[in-house]
């Protein structure tokens, strides 16, 4: 159901009356605790990992022979990892390309779920039916597996593993947006819109997009969160990011050396607290906007 | 209800076969002479020979004769040579690996099912209360932590600190096979695996006991003089267990990942590890061939729950 239908306003109580849709949609948004707490935990992340070249003394690769493996120091606030790397500048920079890779593979898996959602709905049986086999397919298999068999063939570093995310996670947006766009297509609007000849490129972008802003919103934020994982998930495996590019997840992958886990836990315990925190805060910041753009919300 | 039963089957075997088109196009799309996968690395053929065998396999062909041919060589068993392991089939490496993979699924499955129903009874009889509200921030902080992180927590606490598990593998190299042994190795990595998976199931259970709680059949029962206990375990538990079932179909690729990443911090020798190692050292004939195997299990599994809770539930014929 999207916030701007006719049924939306008559179900609003007569308090909201009076107020655009987006206009209650926010007002439920910041009424949400939870969605509060997100807030008040990713802007400050995103805040820190965007500007640490300005106020944090160590890049993340140089390298510092007076303190190999330090703990916590007033020098290093989070110790140094085997080579005399500073552990708070890795982390930093590991946040900027795991939310540098999350945001492109949003982008780049909104664009594909939802032109391939809006050809299923609006291309004919057949077309639907293939699609929709693959789709199907992509979202039983474990995810972990098509992502490292995807890695195996495109291989390390920041673009493949972009490419990567992004194939491998259109499929669920592509289904949500055909599953209401085949109901859009049959409201007089839309039918009335092609009786008078309007193109394909008409109906997906003056039609299909602004009745699919919801799901394409909640979408995102859910994606986002979910890239991160799976990134960091890909280079804990030692695909995805590798050193000496940091990453979360190849910060992560330091501990499977035996000596690190146990002796070094200033080295990667910061990288899997990041990393919960984040996503955590981008989760509940999601369902405020799931709940926020629901409005049924409001008769609860 | 034999429609039902053939419309599944014919599904499940649609998503067969766009799973080997799919496993096909990446063998092609994968770097290297796709007749590499099939020499082997231990006797050197000739030109001619080479000829011949590039001619049984089809690969002089246009793609979609190669695509039968390859389907019908897997058929048969022949899923090609390990490129990193000279002189190994894929399909015994395969097998190897499949039964601790299964081992430490079904065990992490079995201690699932018990805690998690556990759990979601609990929290749906006792709802709103201190337990209820404490198990469901419990299994959203499991749900929300990635099963790497988990694997590498649980490894830190259980076999760093409290030295109560050894820290990887499944058996005690040179000793000799013990069950007990087996046992201390199995326990920490399986109980990891569960831990997600009951907080699935938690959730599911507490959200459907809650629902069933609620119908008039209970209250009859009660009225009737069923003690209380009796009333949950045997009339509630029973009608509010059939949509777990379901769940365990349609969480298995989760079981799958978080297998993964277990099997790999513990050096657990199942086919995640396998799978790992080959995309470490590009061997696509394995990579593709658990690919294969695992998909076709996941597809399999689907296939069998929906079947089964047909069979639970006659009611699913309706809709």
């Amino acid at each position: 159901m999207s916030a701007d239908t006719p049924m939306a306003a008559g179900a609003a109580t007569s308090r909201s009356r009076g107020r655009s849709p987006l206009q209650r949609a926010l007002g439920r948004f910041f009424r949400n605790g939870a969605a509060i707490a997100g807030l008040l935990i990713l802007v400050p992340v995103l805040l820190a990992v965007l500007t640490y070249p300005f106020w944090w003394r160590y890049a993340p690769n140089s390298i510092d022979l007076r303190a190999l493996n330090s703990g916590p120091t007033a020098a290093h606030w989070l110790g140094t990892d085997g080579v005399g790397r500073d552990t708070l500048a890795r982390l930093l920079q590991g946040g900027r390309i795991s939310l540098l890779i999350a945001s492109v593979s949003v982008a780049i898996s909104l664009l594909i779920g939802f032109l391939v959602g809006a050809i299923a709905a609006f291309g004919g049986r057949v077309l639907d039916g293939t699609i929709m086999r693959f789709v199907d397919l992509a979202m039983t298999l474990p995810p972990v597996i098509l992502l490292l068999v995807l890695a195996s063939i495109t291989g390390t570093g920041i673009l493949p593993t972009i490419f990567v995310i992004s194939l491998l996670s259109w499929p669920v947006l592509s289904r949500m947006v055909r599953a209401r766009l085949l109901e859009l297509r049959e409201r007089d609007f839309v039918v009335a819109s092609r009786g008078f000849g309007a193109g394909l490129g008409h109906l997906l972008f003056r039609h299909a997009l602004p009745n699919s802003l919801d799901i394409l919103v909640v979408y995102a934020t859910v994606q986002f969160a979910n890239a991160i994982l799976l990134e960091a998930g890909l280079s804990f495996l030692g695909m995805g990011i590798v050193p000496p590019e940091a990453s979360w997840g190849n910060m992560l992958r330091a501990a499977r050396s035996t000596v690190v886990l146990e002796l070094h836990p200033s080295q990667w315990m910061p990288a899997g607290a990041a990393l919960v925190a984040t996503v955590l805060a981008i989760n509940f910041i999601g369902d405020g906007l799931r709940d926020a753009f629901d409005p049924r919300t409001d008769l609860k | 209800m034999l429609g039902f039963y053939l419309k599944r089957l014919a599904a499940g075997l649609m998503m067969l076969i766009a799973l080997s088109i799919m496993v096909f196009v990446l063998l092609r799309l994968a770097p290297g002479d796709p007749i590499d996968a099939y020499l082997n690395p231990l006797a050197p053929l000739s030109q001619v020979e080479m000829d011949a065998l590039r001619q049984r396999l089809g690969l002089d062909q246009p793609w979609p004769v190669q695509y039968l041919a390859w389907l019908r060589a897997a058929l048969g068993g022949d899923l090609g040579y390990s490129i990193d392991r000279a002189g190994v089939r894929v399909l015994p490496l395969l097998v190897e690996r499949t039964g601790p993979t299964l081992l430490l699924m079904l065990t992490g499955l079995a201690m699932a099912i018990v805690l998690g129903i556990a759990a979601g009874v609990v929290g749906a009889v006792k709802r709103n209360s201190a337990i209820d509200v404490g198990l469901g921030v419990l299994a959203f902080l499991v749900i929300s932590t990635p099963a790497f992180l988990k694997a590498l927590l649980g490894l830190y606490v259980f076999a760093v600190v409290l030295r109560w598990a050894p820290s990887g593998g499944m058996l005690t190299p040179g000793a000799p096979f013990s069950l007990t042994d087996l046992l201390a190795h199995l326990t920490l990595p399986a109980s990891l695996l569960a831990l997600v998976y009951s907080a699935l199931f938690m959730r599911y259970m507490r959200s459907s006991m809650i629902e069933v709680l609620n119908q008039d059949y209970l209250r009859t029962a009660r009225a009737k003089g069923v003690g209380e206990f009796a009333v949950i375990v045997r009339h509630a538990l029973r009608n509010a267990i059939l949509p777990v079932i379901t769940l365990i179909g349609s969480t298995i690729g989760i079981a799958i990942g978080g297998a993964i990443f277990i099997e790999s911090v513990f050096d657990w020798p199942g086919m995640g590890l396998l799978m790992v190692k080959a995309v470490e050292t590009r061997d696509y004939p394995v990579i593709m061939g658990a690919t294969l195997l695992i998909g076709v299990g996941v597809i399999l599994v689907n296939l069998l729950t929906d079947l089964a809770y047909a069979v639970v539930d006659p009611r699913i014929q309706v809709s």
